[in-house]
């Protein structure tokens, strides 16, 4: 089973790779394709671990849809280069401290768990392992309450969305000076743009 | 390949997420570094329901794709919100609750 090894390889390096762009590249369009990259990657290990609605559901809705919409908000705010912390606080140490003891430590767990399928390929499995049928089936009967309740909360989360982020000009003329003072200067500036952002989930 | 490959790739990808939510200062990539956090979550839950042979973990991927949209479209709706507001995009600037 070389090539399933190859492919992990290429799979996995490029996932980390976009990780690591994610968090290195100061550009926050750039970090946004890197962490499309990352997807993409993460839906070829998907396919290797049999689960193939998930790596379609990945591609199509995570590295598709919810990634273009970051793309649009980057390119609303106008994301600007940003030094990466440019003082070497404490921060700029602690970081990648962190990271390095929160990986070692998971890798410690995981290796030193004592399961034993940990070190095998894995259980045997169906034909249909990961089918989106399997999947569907799965949703509507043994899962049914935690499906509705994600479906619920994505009406939720569109609506709290739109709320968010349309213009209240009511509120600030309502509110007081301390209300006010972060808002919108009097004249001479640039008004922001007046469109709403349109969510759709 | 064995379970702890993956478990292995899915602790490093963690990491990376966490030490880019701790250093970087945009709250997109901030948001972007969760999305990592949740997606080494989902590959860990991919491969212990691969171990297992059930599909059970496969669900609770696809849920948790579902909560990361909504936290994205609640992240970037603020995230608007502090621009529409003129306020700074930065954490560090933002360190009241106070709109």
């Amino acid at each position: 089973m070389w090539f399933e090894q190859v492919l992990f390889f290429v799979a996995g390096i490029g996932a980390l790779a976009g990780a690591l762009g994610v968090v290195l590249l100061q550009n926050p369009f750039y970090s946004v394709l890197s962490l499309v990259a990352h997807l993409l990657g993460l839906a070829v290990l998907f396919l290797l671990l049999h689960a193939e609605f998930l790596a379609a559901a990945q591609v199509v809705v995570y590295a598709g849809a919810v990634m273009v919409l970051y793309l649009f908000v980057v390119a609303y705010i106008g994301g600007a280069d940003e030094p990466l912390r440019p003082e070497s606080g404490g921060v700029a140490l602690f970081g990648p401290l962190f990271a390095a003891a929160i990986a070692v430590e998971l890798c410690i767990a995981f290796i030193s768990s004592g399961l034993q399928a940990l070190d095998t390929r894995g259980a045997d499995l169906g034909p249909a392992f990961g089918s989106p049928g399997q999947i569907g089936e799965l949703l509507l009967t043994d899962f049914l309450l935690p499906f509705e309740a994600a479906s619920f909360l994505l009406l939720v989360a569109a609506v709290g969305a739109v709320v968010l982020a349309r213009r209240r000009r009511g509120l600030e003329e309502v509110g007081t000076g301390a209300a006010t003072e972060g808002g919108r200067p009097p004249s001479g500036r640039r008004e922001p743009p007046t469109e709403t952002l349109e969510v759709r989930v | 390949m064995d379970i702890t490959w993956y478990l292995v790739l899915s602790a490093f990808i963690f990491a990376i997420g966490a030490a880019g939510v701790i250093s970087r200062r945009n709250p997109l990539v901030v948001l972007l570094c969760l999305e990592l956090m949740l997606n080494a979550g989902n590959l860990a839950l991919v491969a212990f329901s691969r171990m297992h042979g059930g599909e059970a973990g496969q669900v609770f991927a696809l849920i948790v794709m579902v909560i990361a949209a909504c936290e994205v479209v609640i992240g970037l709706g603020i995230i608007v919100a502090m621009y529409r507001n003129r306020l700074p995009i930065d954490v560090d600037e933002m360190s009241e609750l106070r709109g």
